[in-house]
């Protein structure tokens, strides 16, 4: 990995520097790590949440239907399509992971494979994003 | 110029497993489940979210106790729903578990962070479990119209 410096007096015309080690800032393997852990938690909280609601079925229609209105709303709607999209992300990064760790040409392409990740995640929301979003805001 | 970096964690959590301890290795059990209930749950969560929210028609707006009687009315997605309630939970716990390894370096708040982290999963997979298996879709004292159509033959 390379990065710019500022110039100095001391060192006017900086070359790129060169990091090694373990290192993988700023590249294509952090940012799969970081997306995987930011839409893990949201998932985490969103199941604890769903969990919950779900269980009200036990209690009665009128209060599973009352906590499930709520999420009909368009709001909720729109943050439907952000909670599928982390799902859909930190399934498809999770099978990078599994391929990446067992497969050593998959480790050679690992960057390669996080962009198809992000190409996969795409045409899968294209495919959900409308319907959804039809059921959300049309008419009913 | 060359940057060195010093390899993370050195001094704190996620020792490296000693060769002098003894028992089952439960960090690599752990990593293998993470691999194996993840391709699971790709599955299952990937079924949940096409069969309510797109092969249904209406999708998020037909969902109401009614939906839920008559889908539980069927042992499959009894079941599948418990092995998706199982096996998120365990994963979505075992996670949170690492980020507060990870970031937690206060021993007591971490402890607190990891018991809080256990005590919800198992509420959440007894809670799921027992409503999932001791659910009544046509209690009495409701509203036909609130209910699975089939609780009218009864």
């Amino acid at each position: 990995m390379t990065s710019s410096r500022t110039p100095t007096l001391a060192d006017p015309k900086p070359g790129r520097v060169r990091i090694t080690g373990t290192l993988y800032r700023g590249n294509e393997g952090m940012w799969s790590w970081v997306l995987h852990r930011i839409s893990g938690i949201g998932i985490y909280f969103f199941l604890l949440v769903h969990v919950l609601d779900t269980s009200l079925i036990r209690v009665s229609p009128e209060a599973y239907n009352a906590v499930i209105a709520t999420y009909k709303n368009p709001i909720m709607g729109l943050g439907e399509v952000a909670l599928v999209g982390a799902v859909v992300f930190h399934a498809m990064n999770g099978l990078r992971i599994i391929a990446v760790d067992a497969i050593p040409a998959a480790t050679r392409i690992q960057r390669i494979l996080f962009w198809v990740v992000i190409a996969v995640v795409i045409v899968l929301m294209a495919g959900f994003t409308p319907t959804h979003l039809i059921n959300v805001f049309g008419e009913h | 110029m060359t940057a060195t970096v010093e390899s993370p964690r050195t001094p704190y959590a996620y020792p490296a497993r000693s060769t002098g301890r003894r028992g089952p290795n439960l960090e690599k059990a752990g990593w293998i489940f993470m691999r194996a209930s993840g391709v699971v749950l790709v599955v299952l969560i990937f079924g949940h979210l096409a069969y309510n929210l797109l092969f249904t028609p209406g999708g998020i707006q037909a969902i109401d106790f009614g939906f839920i009687g008559g889908k539980f009315a069927n042992p499959l997605w009894q079941w599948w729903d418990v092995v998706m309630l199982w096996l998120a939970v365990l994963h979505g716990s075992n996670g949170m578990r690492t980020i507060v390894n990870d970031y937690v370096h206060r021993e007591g708040l971490r402890r607190i962070a990891l018991g809080a982290i256990a005590s919800s999963a198992f509420i959440l997979i007894a809670l799921g479990t027992l409503i999932t298996f001791t659910f009544d879709p046509c209690p009495t004292g409701v509203e036909a119209e609130l209910l699975p159509s089939f609780c009218a033959t009864r």
